[in-house]
């Protein structure tokens, strides 16, 4: 397929554009990846999603998906030769649907909380609720990978891709509060999985350093104050 | 085993999300066994299936639980394979899961707001949920069913809109289903609410009513302290 008829709309820093590189990585496909500036959407971006004006934004032919998730089971369908990123078995499925909504839904937005906590006590109490999701998340990985290396199994799969994305963030993270979150002596195995996951192939490149992303992050709060005052 | 064959629900009456699940089974003609969970009150049983989120609908299929609604609709679609849900062409999946998700995470939340709420928060709400109301009007374009001819996965997802979003209008005295900005949903909430399945299996009237007064009540009683 021609390197043109796959196009992503993305942002660099965003973890959930990074998803659908990882997962057209792994499925070899070649895409032009078309960086959208979100503080002023371009035509196309907004054309292929007018209902969130929101990156990522796969565009195959010229059909647009928008949404993560609902772009990488795409991914899936139409490339569905292997490797496969979702699993055979529907109680599998199932499971890796329930975790990538939890992990979406309920964990993520806690880390977000634990980043921008401005004192001590706020960042304590936000860690622990951290970490007891990355216990939760820990035994999700122990029964998933069945004594392999993802939660695929032997090779990277959806649910994968759903939490590895995050790690840039959790590393950014961990650059800011000072604290570690992916901890060896609290979530072992998931401190192995990150290790292997960032490592892989399919992942090289695309996740940003953390230090980048402090940067993002930095900037985007000077943005959002010069905002503000502004528009008092 | 015996006992560990078949199909169970663990549900709760007024929950919309158990409801997509109890229409996604009827549709199929799946049969199950239907279990009553009080959520305020919340048994062993339910605790056990979903040790995660501890919320209905849980789904037990061969004595394996699956929760979240919309993780069940799929697992139902891919297990039972006739009278699909989702359509065939991963392009209309992908529109199909698009349009769920946005009718569940946005358009829900807005209503619930709308009823849970007061003064600017509330009129923010009735705003945001006309507009999202909007975007799904035009998404209907003249379709019988977002599934087409066919009730489908974005219908059921959906499903709230044409049962339980009049009783919130009704309660907070607002209107947000105007038929003369949205002709092609209010066509759409008569042809559903009128499907031989969907009609048999919907929550009394004045029970929701009953209940979700209360709810706002509650919840606007907690919102005020909490400032």
């Amino acid at each position: 397929m021609a390197a043109s008829d796959v196009k992503l709309l993305g942002a660099r820093p965003s973890p959930f554009v990074n998803r659908v590189q990882v997962a057209l990585n792994l499925k070899s496909i070649d895409y032009e990846f078309i960086p959208q500036n979100l503080a002023e959407k371009s035509e196309l971006l907004l054309k292929s999603n007018p209902v969130h004006k929101k990156v990522p934004v796969l565009i195959h032919g010229d059909q647009p998906i928008s949404e993560s998730l609902v772009i990488v089971h795409y991914v899936d369908e139409v490339w569905s030769g292997p490797p496969s990123l979702l699993p055979a078995d529907p109680y599998d499925r199932a499971t890796a649907r329930f975790w990538a909504a939890y992990i979406d839904e309920k964990w993520s937005p806690l880390v977000r909380n634990l980043i921008n906590a401005t004192d001590e006590q706020s960042k304590a109490a936000a860690a622990e609720k951290v970490f007891e999701g990355l216990k939760l998340l820990e035994d999700a990985f122990v029964n998933s990978s069945k004594g392999k290396g993802f939660f695929g199994g032997e090779k990277l799969g959806f649910l994968d891709v759903v939490l590895g994305c995050y790690l840039g963030w959790v590393r950014a993270g961990e650059i800011i509060t000072g604290l570690k979150i992916l901890d060896e002596t609290k979530t072992a195995a998931l401190v192995g999985w990150a290790e292997r996951f960032t490592s892989n192939k399919a992942v090289d490149g695309v996740i940003p350093e953390p230090e980048e992303l402090v940067s993002f992050m930095k900037m985007q709060a000077r943005a959002a104050a010069a905002a503000d005052a502004s528009s008092k | 085993m015996e006992e560990n064959q078949g199909v169970k629900l663990l549900g709760f009456w007024v929950s919309p999300y158990v409801l997509r699940v109890k229409w996604a089974l009827k549709l199929k003609g799946i049969e199950y066994e239907y279990i009553e969970e009080d959520v305020f009150n919340k048994s062993p049983l339910l605790l056990k299936l979903n040790p995660v989120k501890g919320q209905v609908p849980v789904l037990v299929h061969d004595g394996k639980p699956i929760p979240e609604s919309i993780v069940i609709l799929e697992y139902i679609d891919e297990v039972w394979k006739h009278s699909p849900l989702l359509p065939q062409d991963p392009y209309e999946r992908a529109n199909s899961r698009f349009w769920a998700k946005f009718a569940a995470e946005k358009l829900q939340a807005y209503a619930w707001e709308a009823l849970c709420s007061r003064g600017e928060d509330h009129e923010r709400a009735i705003k945001a949920s006309m507009e999202a109301l909007e975007k799904m009007e035009k998404e209907l374009n003249g379709k019988k069913f977002f599934g087409g001819d066919k009730i489908g996965f974005v219908d059921l997802v959906a499903g709230f809109i044409s049962y339980q979003l009049p009783v919130y209008e009704e309660i907070v005295s607002m209107k947000i289903l105007d038929s003369s900005k949205f002709p092609a949903i209010t066509n759409w909430i008569n042809n559903f609410l009128n499907h031989p399945l969907i009609k048999e299996e919907l929550p009394p009237k004045h029970k929701m009513l009953a209940y979700f007064s209360n709810r706002r009540n509650v919840i606007l009683v907690q919102n005020s302290s909490n400032k």
